[in-house]
């Protein structure tokens, strides 16, 4: 098992660059990650705009996996419908636990692969796109609490 | 001590990892095995298993008279005063819970207070958390410097009547702080309190005596010391022991049993219900027997001059923060660090691709890595086959991980 195949360049990159690494001020989804047996932790922010995820932020501490993918994530996810980022968090999830996902729809996130030759790596892998998935979540069913009691209230 | 000889007591110190010479540079989480103890352990399933305690036939008392025979072993070679002192547990962590449970329910009541330090392993907390909880009881923390030495007059005040327990690691498992325990001991039982050690990462690696540390109960574990998995130790007072109630009930611990109640045995058959790990009790005596043909002081000596080695190297390197006492007679051959640019799981993912062995996260240390401010940290830990070379690979190692993990210039925009 060579080093280059779970470092790969691209997560190098994203490690000693992220994107989109910061705060948010009146963000929409704003959600914390943790994984308890290595210490990492991380924010994301989410805003919206019109039904599309307009800006999204993290910040956090972790190891390369971690912040790369988080990083990578944030990239990936902006533009999208809540409904399409979570997609990407099902094939993303997915892909870690070794199952055959479509390329093209991945991208840079392929180059996680090789971490799933470590299992306990993945965690941190998968750590800021649980949380991402989490935070979605919880705004969903907070809209469709109000929306229920809009609906409750009119009839 | 010559380290070249005893290299060859361990034969897991030939084995290759990814084609790499094995660099073992954890002994802190567990000790390699000498050639004579995985022997010892073939020796006793081959040649004389059975259970202990009641077999009227030939091997059961052989294997009866070789337990006890290693409980005696490791009483002299920790300066109890009586074998019936050395309780064979699992573990530390068993020894501990044992003493909280069976000591600490009997003894500590609503509002006590129990002092413990800021530097205790989850195993030498945990329990004590659940007994005060229990009891409706307090934890007090001694906490500590920048150095990682333990602030001895926030002790002082913390002490009252109301302190029942004193419960203190004899070394951490990170710092490798050494705590001046016969001083704490001291101050402790001149308030009243009785003493727990929490010995896991001394007694492997210094001559310790329990009489002259002064604590009521020392805690240990066998596999730490080249002994087996499976054994572990609570010295305690014989008076003790012997007003406890039992901790397990079961087999082996009682003199009479009817329907309705049980008379026990004496200590420390009490404390020992069920069948116990026989091969792994008995081959710990075989460990110290090793321990001290190569001797405690020198075991000792060896660890200080390599510590020193590991401090100055590790300096060497550049962006490497490093935790504990700089002065080497306060600390142990436990090396925790950090680095600027790579995350400790990123460490040792990289030292690992070098055949080399650490640690990396909170070592079951979390409030200690809360107070010193990082989420986690890096740790090699030394014992008495590793030397230079195996330090000289975790320096060229590290190199490896500053460079991979180090931002590099941003690629071109065409």
């Amino acid at each position: 098992m060579a080093l280059d195949d779970l470092y790969r360049e691209v997560i190098l990159d994203h490690y000693t660059r992220p994107r989109n690494k910061g705060t948010m001020d009146g963000a929409d989804i704003t959600v914390e990650g943790a994984n308890p047996l290595c210490g990492d932790e991380l924010s994301v922010y989410v805003k919206l705009t019109g039904g599309r995820i307009s800006d999204v932020r993290f910040v956090g501490r972790g190891c390369s996996i971690s912040q790369a993918s988080a990083s990578m994530m944030t990239d990936q996810i902006k533009g999208k419908t809540l409904h399409e980022a979570r997609a990407l968090v099902g094939q993303f999830k997915a892909m870690m636990h070794g199952e055959e996902v479509p390329e093209e729809e991945l991208g840079d996130l392929m180059a996680l692969q090789g971490v799933r030759k470590f299992p306990v790596r993945i965690k941190c892998a998968t750590l800021a796109w649980v949380a991402l998935d989490q935070g979605v979540e919880e705004f969903e069913s907070a809209r469709g609490k109000v929306e229920a009691k809009a609906t409750s209230e009119v009839e | 001590m010559m380290t070249e000889r005893v290299r060859e007591d361990f034969p897991i110190l030939k084995q290759t990892v990814y084609g790499k010479p094995l660099v073992y540079l954890d002994s802190a989480a567990t000790s390699q095995k000498p050639r004579r103890v995985i022997d010892a352990l073939v020796r006793y399933y081959q040649e004389y298993n059975a259970n202990i305690h009641r077999g009227i036939y030939r091997i059961a008392e052989e294997a009866t008279m070789r337990y006890e025979q290693s409980r005696g072993e490791i009483a002299a070679f920790i300066g109890a005063t009586r074998p019936e002192e050395v309780v064979f547990t699992r573990s530390t962590t068993e020894a501990i819970n044992l003493v909280a449970y069976a000591w600490g329910r009997a003894n500590i009541r609503a509002g006590d207070e129990i002092i413990l330090t800021e530097m205790e392993h989850h195993s030498n907390l945990v329990p004590w958390q659940l007994l005060a909880a229990e009891k409706q009881a307090k934890l007090r923390f001694i906490p500590f410097d920048g150095q990682g030495i333990l602030q001895l007059d926030e002790y002082q005040r913390l002490l009252s009547e109301r302190t029942k327990l004193v419960a203190v690691t004899h070394q951490s498992n990170v710092l490798g702080t050494i705590n001046p325990i016969k001083e704490i001991a001291m101050t402790a039982h001149a308030a009243g309190a009785t003493v727990l050690v929490d010995a896991a990462q001394s007694v492997p690696h210094m001559p310790v005596n329990v009489s002259d540390l002064g604590a009521d109960f020392v805690a240990f574990s066998g596999h730490k010391m080249c002994g087996p998995t499976g054994a572990g130790v609570l010295w305690a007072r014989y008076d003790l022991l012997d007003a406890m109630p039992p901790f397990h009930g079961g087999g082996e611990m009682i003199m009479l049993v009817q329907l309705e109640s049980s008379t026990y045995k004496d200590p420390p058959h009490k404390f020992e219900a069920g069948t116990p790990s026989i091969a792994d009790c008995i081959v710990l005596g075989d460990a110290v027997d090793y321990l001290q043909g190569i001797g405690m002081a020198a075991i000792r000596a060896h660890e200080q001059r390599l510590t020193d080695y590991t401090l100055r190297r590790l300096a060497e390197v550049g962006g490497v923060t490093l935790f504990g006492p700089r002065q080497l007679d306060r600390r142990g051959g436990v090396v925790a660090f950090a680095t600027d640019v790579a995350h400790p799981h990123d460490v040792a993912q990289v030292l690992d691709q070098e055949g080399i062995a650490v640690r990396a996260g909170h070592h079951c240390t979390q409030p200690l890595h809360r107070r010193l401010g990082v989420a986690a940290t890096t740790r090699a830990s030394l014992y008495l086959y590793n030397n230079e070379s195996d330090i000289d690979a975790l320096v060229r190692g590290l190199h490896v991980a500053r460079k991979l993990f180090s931002p590099r210039p941003a690629p071109v925009q065409r």
